[in-house]
């Protein structure tokens, strides 16, 4: 379903920001994929009429961008960087043996539709190589072994702190909320996957200033209950067409050989590391 | 030796500087009262003496392209900052939006007050989570103390700042596809003149600058051109982040006056080569500048220094690669890249980065043909300056500078029926 009357009003307070309305469309963009987990016909047609435009208008701006999805996506969104730093530390094995995991292709969607898992290009991190997100947030340096430990816990709905953690980076609890805050509505609402967790920075650092320990390997968290968890869990196939959720779900298909050999040099051991200062990298 | 400075990075090893009152503990929002007591005129001359020159890869004289922006028109003056970092190898501006957020805030406001600006937007690339998460908080921290909103700090001066995230689409770090995106459309890039300091956002002046740029501007207020030019050379001053990734130590962003020498900047600050391997290649800015070899590791990391040498200082991302990296593997990777991120508006860049993408997929999986370097060759010359904007051009950059320093590891790929590396791509599909 597209945006129900109380969303409607959120999504012309955006309008209401710019001197010119058609420059909400990215984030009406946005909010739509919040509700339906992906840009669906019927929320192009309401875009289009929320902007006086007309739905092929702005069907060509939603193809044209790699985050705006026609199918819909999982729970967690996991993107593995495949640009050259990231490629020559291994990040080609990481996703083909995640696709492989799920066993979809890449840009795929698992049965459960709880995980989707894409390569996409350059993420600037480049010195944390290779680097894996979840919902936009870094898991970087990892093996392939601490990347697949990474996907078995997101397929049991629990999300390990990202690499920053310590230092106030937050994992956004599902899609819907992420695509929430990329409307650029702030923190998103319960029934978006929103928790008080999701709006608030982690908690400061340790006095003497030491960064956290790296939590990959940590014990997960025990679950969340289950109504939480309903929030942000993909929407239903009713709106996405014939789209199954194991289909793969990129608009632009993805090399699905991507089996590539690691250099013999699996970079930097994955044990814990203090966060860098300045000039020191990150 | 030259030294590290500490500018921009100053507040990074501050873990709470992101907080908007640890920040005025550390001098923050400290040039708003120094730019008040001044008329803009005066501060846009002010970043036009600093020599300050854009750090988003152009190298444009910062104050030389405020002073383009069309006068009298009756539209409103935008200042549009541009945060879509996407250039393979760059990772300067998410850092800086992580670890001190309120210098991007900081510089909005006393550039936008240089300009006339009222409305001032960031266009930040959606796919980064943490920098988005702090810049709004830092965004909505500096309305709360009304460094921003009405009359701020009761100057007069009015201003609203609006952070907006991409969707996920390199070409829009370009200007004019970046203001494109910004008024709801595709953002492809427009053919200049006229240029978006007269026909910009909403066809009315806008000026778009770098994160990093705007983050400078704050320092040059309060300390003034003499200590800016004090750092760098006379055409390139001041101090710039160099973000160093791929084979070596220690990667990550380190600070120095423009024209550091590469060799101290990758063999002292990001600690030398990993595993004792030898440096083979490295670009001074990202993919899309030419790169150089070991041999020109002294050429100073300044837009002279680096033009001089055959390349460009481009975003000053230092990507380095050692012995055991195939330069066909590198080509295909990045060319891949550019052939995702064609806009498809120019034919030679959209049909050319897929072309070039074919033949070193081939290459490099062992079907390759003699003919095949000549044809990269062409093909490079059929794309460069035949496209609206520069994407293409840098399409060009890898292949013909791995052609000129490395041509007998393609011919390898010929004669020897495919890739002699270890880790070679053993499936090159479609993208």
């Amino acid at each position: 379903m597209p945006l129900s009357d109380q969303t409607l009003t959120r999504a012309e307070e955006l309008i209401a920001r710019y001197p010119q309305p058609r420059s909400a469309l990215l984030p009406i963009l946005f909010l739509l994929q919040a509700e339906d987990g992906y840009v669906s016909p019927a929320g192009v047609a309401q875009a289009a009429q929320l902007l006086g435009l007309t739905k092929a208008e702005v069907g060509a701006v939603a193809t044209f961008y790699t985050m705006f999805r026609r199918r819909p996506v999982g729970k967690y969104l996991v993107s593995v960087c495949k640009t050259l730093p990231c490629e020559l530390r291994g990040s080609r094995e990481i996703s083909a043996a995640m696709a492989e995991r799920l066993e979809v292709p890449l840009g795929g969607t698992d049965q459960s539709g709880m995980v989707t898992v894409e390569e996409v290009e350059c993420l600037a991190a480049c010195d944390g190589a290779p680097v894996v997100q979840v919902n936009t947030e870094n898991y970087e340096r990892l093996t392939t072994e601490e990347a697949m430990g990474l996907l078995e816990a997101l397929l049991r709905d629990e999300v390990p702190p990202p690499t920053f953690a310590a230092d106030g980076s937050v994992t956004e609890p599902s899609t819907a909320g992420l695509h929430w805050r990329l409307a650029g509505l702030g923190d998103p609402p319960a029934a978006y996957g929103g928790t008080a967790a999701a709006g608030t920075e982690a908690p400061a650092a340790s006095p003497d200033g030491q960064a956290g320990e790296r939590s990959i390997g940590r014990e997960p968290s025990p679950p969340e209950p289950t109504e939480q968890r309903e929030a942000g869990q993909p929407q239903p196939a009713e709106g996405a067409g014939a789209a199954a959720p194991e289909a793969p779900t990129e608009p632009e298909p993805q090399d699905p050989e991507a089996a590539h050999q690691a250099p013999g040099d699996e970079g930097p051991a994955p044990e814990d590391k203090p966060r860098p200062q300045a000039g020191e990298g990150r | 030796m030259t030294d590290q400075v500490k500018v921009l990075t100053s507040r990074w090893g501050d873990r709470q500087a992101h907080d908007i009152d640890r920040f005025g503990e550390l001098d923050g929002y400290a040039s708003l009262d120094a730019a008040f007591e001044r008329s803009p005129e005066d501060l846009v001359q002010l970043v036009k003496d600093s020599g300050l020159r854009g750090r988003g890869g152009a190298g444009f004289p910062t104050g030389m392209k405020w002073g383009f922006l069309a006068k009298g028109t009756g539209k409103p003056t935008y200042l549009v900052v541009n945060a879509d970092e996407s250039e393979p190898g760059t990772f300067k501006d998410m850092e800086l939006l992580e670890r001190d957020p309120h210098a991007l805030v900081e510089g909005v406001i006393v550039s936008s007050y240089a300009i006339g600006c009222r409305n001032a937007f960031i266009y930040l690339r959606g796919e980064c989570g943490w920098p988005g998460r702090r810049l709004q908080a830092a965004i909505d921290a500096a309305y709360g103390k009304g460094l921003i909103g009405r009359d701020i700090k009761g100057s007069g001066f009015d201003l609203d700042v609006t952070l907006h995230r991409g969707a996920g689409a390199y070409i829009c770090g370009e200007e004019t596809a970046l203001l494109s995106s910004l008024e709801g459309q595709r953002g492809q890039p427009k053919l200049r003149p006229p240029f978006p300091a007269v026909e910009g956002l909403y066809r009315a002046p806008t000026t778009v600058n770098n994160v990093e740029t705007i983050a400078t501007v704050p320092w040059i207020i309060r300390k003034g051109v003499d200590w800016f030019r004090s750092m760098g050379s006379e055409k390139s001053p001041g101090p710039k982040l160099f973000s160093v990734s791929g084979d070596v130590v220690n990667p990550g962003n380190f600070e120095y006056p423009l024209g550091v020498p590469a060799r101290e900047v990758i063999m002292d600050a990001a600690g030398g080569m990993r595993d004792g391997k030898t440096l083979k290649a490295w670009t001074p800015g990202g993919s899309s500048t030419p790169m150089l070899t070991a041999d020109q590791l002294d050429t100073p990391m300044d837009f002279e220094g680096i033009t001089g040498a055959g390349s460009l200082l481009g975003t000053a991302a230092v990507m380095v690669f050692s012995e055991d990296v195939c330069m066909v593997r590198a080509c295909l990777n990045f060319t891949e890249f550019y052939a995702h991120e064609s806009c498809g508006k120019c034919t030679p860049c959209r049909e050319g980065t897929d072309w070039m993408r074919k033949i070193l997929g081939r290459l490099e999986s062992g079907q390759g043909r003699t003919e095949d370097m000549d044809t990269l060759k062409d093909i490079c010359d059929s794309i460069f300056g035949r496209s609206f904007c520069a994407l293409g051009d840098g399409a060009t950059s890898p292949i013909v500078s791995a052609l000129k320093h490395f041509r007998d590891e393609f011919d390898e790929h010929v004669s020897g029926g495919g890739c002699p590396f270890p880790g070679a791509r053993v499936a090159v599909g479609a993208h």
